[in-house]
């Protein structure tokens, strides 16, 4: 199914200030037994949201749609219900300095934009976030580009092929059947390999 | 002389076409399937009128919420009963092959997919689990995906893929004994921390790596994960083809001939260049206790709760406030003074029958500790019926262990195998994050014979010291 391009976003953004945040913390465990994809925003850092002061009950980041984390986000179990519960809760983008593969992978399969920056850069925008009532930055991915009011400029690099899916917001099962022909040649030539 | 690397060579042969958009186009060998990262996938099939385009190369079993008691009676939660019915259904509607509790060959899916000979050096296979790295240690090449991409393997039997870098981990030394494939898997993670490895398959090797039996190179190699290295291989070698041969599903006769010829040609090339490369000396190494809420957050059992005072920088002082405070652990306490609660022996890490075998040694003919709580749960039927059939389960039993059912059980906690809140577990498992195995649990990842001395101890203890009985 083909998704909504996703060329230029702006948003809340909400400052998530731990490193290697894992997929188990982004949605516990005992939220996998569904069998929809909807519905796991409500879940979304379920254990950590019962403590009072974590980012996410702070009524001054409702509505945000970035989230601003620390290195290896989304590390752990390949569970792509962490990208849906996210996306459910709202969020567009994740702003860190690095991400895991597998994570990443998930999030750009549905429309979710991963921005990999400077620690730097990272730091400033968290720490704008925390102190600028209804902080927001513009995520610009036709010029790779993250910006915002106080005249931040910070470009990013993303491979060719994420860019192209997220802009274009095409269908990877398309995209594959497109190559159907070279697919059932491979199939005939190894079929004393794969069986 | 070749310069292609175990990876290039795996790579290549699986590259239908190379994509415009700068990926390849990489063919499936082999999709595992499982209860809880299946259900969407197939309903996306479903709803675009699409079949699975190869049933032939798609194998299926429950593992991740199923119970490990009580196996005759109906699953009693509904949710877990739902998704468990749910792939029966797919099962059937799709015509893929299930292993479910009835066939003899449910279990762990890295348990069952080497047993039953489905994984096979030079093979590309995926599941919808991060620790598909396990089949790397037979020369596949083998790595976690979302549902999403299980759906288009179901659709397409391919993924486009950007190839990995490759980085070689030469394990040089010998083990002391007492000392395991498990703890190698935590020294790696030691060195490369949980994102030194992202972006990279590993290779493992050295003279280390060609001494492990393939259950202990599955040990290592499922961890990879942990260090952000979605796979990892060893070049398949003689004690790959004796751990094949014969299985249900390996080539047969003349095939076997012929492809053990084949893989014998499945290794880098003296000349192959690789993106990193690190040496591991492990002669010295001690049993190793997590402490942290991270796998790289590792000491030797002989050592001490870290200080973060000492921590390289103020983040990771932060981390490891925030780890020390969630496991209840104060700095400087020496960890063979740490109590015990639960022990769990089992998971795709360490839940082999060489791993059950490793724990019945410390058990046998000790108790269980009556602080302590010590389940063990076989990776697959097949292994609880080897133990079974060399009386590994009288020893348990006799000791005080419970004896359970295959599946994944508390390393996640998905069905009714789950800590309590501050209740301390030793864990042969790969996951020692918040929560994991229940809500305010605290993990410590060992290998299975530190657990099962930690159970009769009731606290960590150096089984290089182990009264055997």
């Amino acid at each position: 199914m083909a998704r909504q391009p996703l060329r230029l976003h702006s948003g809340r953004v909400a400052p998530l200030r731990r490193n290697h945040v894992d997929t188990d913390q982004i949605i516990p465990k005992q939220f996998l037994k569904r069998i929809e994809k909807s519905g796991f925003g409500p879940f979304l850092f379920s254990d950590w949201k019962r403590e009072p002061e974590f980012v996410l009950n702070q009524p001054k980041y409702q509505g945000a749609s970035v989230l601003a984390a620390g290195v290896n986000f989304g590390c752990g179990s390949s569970r792509e219900h962490a990208a849906w519960a996210l996306q459910d809760a709202g969020f567009t983008v994740v702003i860190a300095p690095s991400f895991a593969d597998i994570f990443r992978g998930n999030a750009i399969g549905n429309g979710m934009l991963p921005v990999a920056l400077p620690d730097a850069a990272v730091e400033q925008i968290q720490s704008r976030a925390e102190t600028t009532p209804g902080y927001c930055v513009e995520v610009d991915l036709e010029r790779c580009e993250v910006r915002d009011s106080f005249g931040l400029k910070e470009s990013f690099t993303i491979d060719a092929a994420s860019r192209q899916r997220l802009l274009e917001g095409t269908d990877e099962i398309d995209l594959i059947l497109k190559n159907e022909r070279d697919i059932a040649a491979f199939e005939q030539r190894r079929v004393d390999l794969i069986a | 002389m070749g310069s292609s690397t175990l990876l290039d060579k795996v790579w290549n042969a699986h590259v239908v076409r190379e994509l415009e958009d700068g990926r390849s186009l990489i063919y499936i060998d082999r999709h595992l399937v499982h209860e809880v990262t299946s259900p969407q996938a197939f309903e996306g099939l479903r709803i675009a009128g699409r079949k699975v385009r190869r049933p032939d190369l798609t194998f299926a079993t429950v593992d991740h919420n199923v119970p490990t008691s009580a196996r005759h009676l109906p699953i009693a939660d509904p949710l877990a009963r739902q998704q468990v019915e749910t792939l029966r259904d797919n099962a059937v509607r799709f015509g893929v092959p299930l292993f479910d509790f009835d066939s003899g060959r449910q279990g762990i899916v890295h348990v069952i997919g080497p047993e039953l000979g489905l994984t096979l050096p030079g093979t590309t296979i995926v599941c919808g689990d991060s620790h598909t790295s396990t089949h790397g240690a037979f020369g596949a090449l083998a790595f976690g995906i979302g549902t999403s991409e299980v759906e288009q393997v179901l659709a397409t039997q391919c993924l486009a893929l950007a190839k990995p870098r490759a980085m070689r981990v030469v394990f040089t030394g010998s083990l002391a004994s007492g000392v395991t494939a498990k703890d190698v898997a935590l020294a790696m993670m030691h060195r490369l921390g949980v994102s030194g490895g992202t972006g990279h398959a590993l290779e493992l090797a050295g003279p280390l790596i060609d001494s492990l039996s393939m259950e202990q190179r599955m040990t290592v190699c499922n961890m990879s994960i942990e260090a952000g290295a979605r796979s990892s291989f060893v070049a398949p070698d003689q004690t790959t083809f004796a751990f094949l041969e014969g299985r249900a599903h390996a080539p047969k006769g003349a095939d076997w001939t012929e492809a053990v010829a084949r893989w014998g040609q499945l290794k880098s090339d003296a000349g192959a260049t690789f993106d990193a490369e690190i040496t591991i000396e492990v002669s010295a190494l001690a049993p190793l206790v997590t402490w942290g809420t991270r796998p790289d957050m590792v000491e030797p059992v002989t050592g001490r709760v870290p200080d973060p005072k000492a921590a390289a920088s103020e983040g990771d002082a932060k981390a490891m406030e925030r780890a020390l405070a969630y496991m209840g652990l104060t700095p400087g306490t020496a960890l063979d003074t740490v109590p015990v609660d639960r022990v769990f022996i089992g998971s795709c890490t360490n839940a082999r029958l060489e791993d059950l075998r490793a724990a019945a040694r410390v058990a046998k003919g000790h108790r269980v500790s009556t602080r302590v709580r010590a389940l063990v749960v076989p990776g697959s039927q097949q292994v609880k019926a080897d133990a079974e059939r060399e009386g590994l389960d009288r020893i348990f039993a006799e000791a005080g262990f419970e004896w359970r059912e295959p599946g994944c059980s508390m390393c996640l906690g998905m069905n009714d195998d789950t800590l309590g809140e501050g209740e301390r577990c030793a864990s042969t498992s790969n996951r020692n994050f918040e929560g994991r195995q229940g809500r305010g649990g605290r993990t410590h990842l060992v290998s299975p014979s530190m657990a099962a001395a930690a159970a009769i101890e009731g606290r960590f203890t150096d089984v290089r010291q182990w009264e055997y009985r």
